[in-house]
């Protein structure tokens, strides 16, 4: 009896949490069980311990605490207007979960979050409360991912970095209107400030790791994975520029590791005023896309939009891409002499790519035979690059470059 | 011709002690001949030279990459891992030369290998056996790709201490007991139980976990290929799943929306309004609860908080800086970042005491353009001063100071209202309607632009000066 409880419970606080598209286990201290009773390790890489037919990684067990909800979120399925079955675990039930899935190597770890119960502070410290528990009773050495509930009080915060790899507060919304008129109870300024404690814990661990007299005497580490955020995409009008300006903003301000695009995708009992329609699954891929530029690439905000139209990326084509037809006096490059910044615009070359060609062309002029051993695909590259055997002519300010790349309307229409 | 035999397929150190025996002797790549044991002695061919002593130096990557692949299953592997260490034994770039054949496929087949080895770290199953002494107990049966056993097992050690277990494969088991871990022979899937009380959990989570609306096949299946499923517990549900997910996404759109549940008002806290009205900001502690809402201008929509003066409510000297920094947007106080550092150096010098300051900012949320991992200030303009003004008025009334210093040429403007250089108002003691007395300074962030240092100690030394004044002024 008791365990059907808890498999109805499991069933609605998974189906409850899955809208968080965050499932990274990576990044984080290198820490095993080695000498100890427990269990538990984080190497770097995570792990995908699974995929779900929806394409997503499962790597954590990500639940929530509870679906009782005190806010009214209209994109939410937890909102409080909502119909859907409620449930609650108590923190002893969500340990004994996470080490039973773990002992069999179902997970990395897990990622709690939960509905706002009495108020932000009571909902943080049970959460905190969990992650207590595997830690300090169980030894777990897992990762952990721990919500921070925005507006709580910033010593609950300072106690979950200790105990999480990864902190996140979701801003949800990409604009303040949008928050407002959809989240009626969040607070942007509060979201933001609870980043901001976030970003100065982890300032101040480094700064105490820094002081310390005795190099022995480690302090302990605030949240070592970092924090991350989500927008859900889609709901409301926001454009992908501001998408992407938001982003920026977030990324500079509370050194995010990641920012999360989340198509929004319709829930059971929805809010009537939000898009009955299928989520913006290409959408989403393409900001994606936007945010590497910016991260890994050296693109400024303002260039990724030089390839938009009214502020939307182009659905059919890379944004890389779309900048790159946007300026063709840039091209071609010469695969052998350009240097890292430009190799890393040419459309088709990815980092690790540009990693190998300057380490190989040290070593000797590379061709278009050698450019294959490099890199995926060589015939996307080749309007845009030199090499000593090809040189593309017209080809790169041919009117028709962009049908070359782009499926035909009727393609796309499949694949949304 | 020489003849290698290898009796332990996957086992690096048998290779690598007949690759030794053969590079010190100096055969050729094409003179050696590698077979397994069960590939049948060849009639011709001599045995390989002895393992000697001589010490060969290998790139440590490259030996790392041969201690991989040579867990792959392709027979022809050992012979073309000796040709390539035969190469870089003479050519230190070798496996820089990614173009070159070899390197391409030494660099594949370490690719494969090491896929392999993520995905046995992801893909073992393991099913409990039982406790002894409140020690428990698991196995696991895995069918990896190529002979990777021994490079998984350390993982799975290091992962799981404190619990026994065992992973069973076709070719090799390892057992970690005790603290220890050992290897044995190959086995079968049936010396492994069959069932765990865990998996109906598990399947319940990976069937709530999936999303029905956005179905994406082929991304699971580049991830998680068939040829695993057979193993997973929960890929038996795979096909369900995706055969209800239609009808589970059509019940989402078609269901009228119900009314709301009928205990929203009950459970939903209404927000206090705090955006207080003029009237209602009587304390300074009213300006920083109120200042944080403020949307007379945009800058608010970016920067984390607004950040509202700080000191006595009875101090005689005020000090206006420009606009809240980095450090001071995240922390909500001002002056804490490298301006403040400056600053209180300069207020001790000075023989001021910064707790019996009031020190605030001309505008009161942080401006800045995002640049990667960084915010770097900007300027407010004349109209944003203008417009936050409103609120430094507010401070001026609720502390009343009998001296205000203006850091700044932004502070100038926010307390006088005008555009003057500190230049031209420098040096001098002005008097503001209703008698309140103002000096002119720089910002201590000038001080940490100057590049010249002889420059900047001047500089500092002024700034001090116009600070002592100050205290001599409301002494």
């Amino acid at each position: 009896m008791a365990e059907k409880a808890i498999l109805e419970k499991l069933g609605i606080l998974a189906d409850a949490a899955k809208y968080d598209a965050s499932c990274a286990s990576s990044g984080t201290v290198n820490r095993d069980s080695t000498g100890t009773k427990g269990i538990g390790s984080t190497e770097g890489m995570g792990i995908c311990h699974s995929y779900a037919p929806d394409g997503r990684c499962i790597s954590l067990l990500k639940i929530l605490l509870t679906n009782f909800c005190i806010y009214d979120c209209r994109f939410c399925i937890n909102r409080a207007s909502s119909n859907v079955p409620r449930a609650r675990f108590n923190p002893q039930e969500v340990v004994r979960l996470t080490l039973d899935f773990y002992k069999r190597n179902y997970i990395e770890g897990m990622f709690l979050s939960s509905g706002i119960i009495r108020s932000e502070d009571y909902t943080m410290e049970q959460l905190v409360e969990v992650a207590r528990i595997l830690r300090e009773e169980h030894r777990f050495g897992g990762y952990i991912h721990l919500k921070t509930i925005a507006g709580a009080a910033p010593d609950l915060i300072a106690r979950a970095g200790l105990y999480a790899d990864r902190l996140s507060t979701n801003v949800e919304l990409p604009t303040e209107a949008g928050l407002q008129s959809f989240a009626p109870e969040k607070r942007p300024e509060t979201i933001r400030k609870t980043m901001a404690s976030v970003r100065v814990g982890a300032d101040d661990a480094i700064e105490a790791a820094k002081g310390r007299l005795l190099k022995k005497a480690k302090p302990p580490r605030f949240a070592p994975a970092g924090q991350s955020t989500q927008m859900i995409v889609g709901a409301d009008g926001s454009r992908d520029d501001d998408i992407l300006a938001t982003a920026t903003n977030l990324y500079s301000g509370y050194r995010l590791r990641r920012v999360y695009y989340s198509a929004y995708s319709p829930i059971p009992d929805a809010s009537s005023d939000l898009p009955p329609v299928r989520p913006p699954l290409i959408r989403e891929h393409r900001l994606y896309q936007a945010d590497w530029l910016l991260r890994f690439y050296g693109f400024e905000r303002a260039e990724i939009m030089e390839g938009a139209r009214d502020g939307m990326l182009d659905l059919a084509i890379d944004p890389k891409l779309a900048w790159a037809l946007q300026r063709r006096e840039a091209f071609p490059v010469d695969i052998n002499r350009a240097p890292r910044e430009m190799l890393l615009r040419v459309p088709g070359l990815g980092t690790r790519a540009v990693d190998r060609i300057v380490a190989a062309r040290r070593l000797g002029k590379l061709r278009l035979g050698d450019l294959a051993k490099l890199t995926a695909s060589v015939k996307k590259l080749l309007p845009f690059i030199v090499t000593p055997d090809w040189r593309p002519g017209s080809l790169t300010d041919s009117a028709s470059l962009r049908a070359r790349f782009a499926p035909p309307a009727e393609q796309l229409s499949l694949a949304l | 011709m020489r003849e290698v035999v290898l009796a332990r397929p996957g086992d690096f150190a048998e290779w690598r002690d007949a690759a030794r025996g053969l590079l010190t002797g100096g055969v050729a790549p094409e003179n050696v001949s590698w077979r397994g044991a069960d590939e049948g002695a060849s009639l011709f061919g001599d045995n390989a030279p002895p393992a000697s002593g001589a010490a060969i130096s290998l790139p440590r990557e490259l030996l790392a990459m041969a201690d991989r692949v040579i867990c792959h299953r392709d027979p022809t592997v050992p012979a073309r891992l000796y040709r390539i260490v035969w190469r870089g034994l003479r050519d230190r770039q070798l496996l820089a030369r990614r173009t070159d054949p070899d390197v391409d496929w030494l660099s594949k087949t370490d690719k494969a290998i090491r896929r392999d080895i993520h995905k046995m770290h992801a893909f073992v199953r393991f099913r409990r056996l039982g406790e002894q002494a409140g020690r428990e107990s698991f196995a696991a049966w895995f069918e990896p790709d190529h002979y990777i056993l021994r490079l998984t097992a350390p993982f799975f050690q290091r992962r799981f201490y404190g619990m026994d277990w065992a992973i069973v494969t076709p070719d090799a088991r390892a057992i970690w007991h005790d603290e220890t871990l050992s290897y044995g022979a190959g086995g079968t899937k049936d010396e492994v139980p069959d069932s765990d009380v865990v998996e109906d959990q598990w399947r319940t989570y990976y069937g709530a976990t999936f999303n029905p609306a956005r179905i994406k096949i082929d991304a699971m299946r580049a991830e998680m290929p068939k040829k695993y499923w057979k193993n997973l517990p929960e890929a038996q549900d795979i096909a369900p799943l995706l055969a209800g997910a239609g009808a589970r996404v059509e019940r989402m759109r078609g269901a009228a929306v119900s009314m709301a549940n009928p205990l929203t008002d009950k459970w939903r806290t209404r927000v206090a309004d705090e955006l207080l009205l003029d009237d209602d900001i009587r304390t300074l502690n009213d300006v920083a609860r109120a200042v944080d809402h403020c949307t007379c201008c945009p800058i608010g929509c970016n920067a984390t908080q607004g950040v509202a003066g700080e000191g006595p409510a009875g101090a005689r000297i005020m000090l206006v800086g420009e606009q809240p920094g980095d450090q001071e947007d995240l922390q909500g106080r001002p002056f804490v970042g490298p301006a403040g550092q400056v600053l209180n150096e300069a207020l001790e010098e000075a023989g001021l005491d910064r707790q019996r300051l009031f020190l605030t900012n001309a505008v009161k949320h942080f401006k800045y353009e995002p640049r990667g991992k960084r915010r770097l200030h900007q300027n407010p303009t004349a109209g944003e001063i203008d417009s936050c003004r409103w609120w430094l008025d507010k401070e001026r009334a609720l502390v009343q100071p009998d001296l205000i210093v203006t850091l700044g040429g932004s502070a100038l403007r926010g307390v006088t209202g005008k555009a003057a250089s500190i230049a031209s108002m420098r040096g001098a003691v002005h008097e503001l309607a209703g008698g309140t007395k103002l000096i002119a300074t720089i910002h201590p962030s000038y001080l940490l632009r100057l590049p010249d240092r002889a420059r900047a100690a001047q500089e500092r030394a002024a700034f001090v000066a116009d600070l002592a004044q100050a205290r001599k002024l409301a002494a």
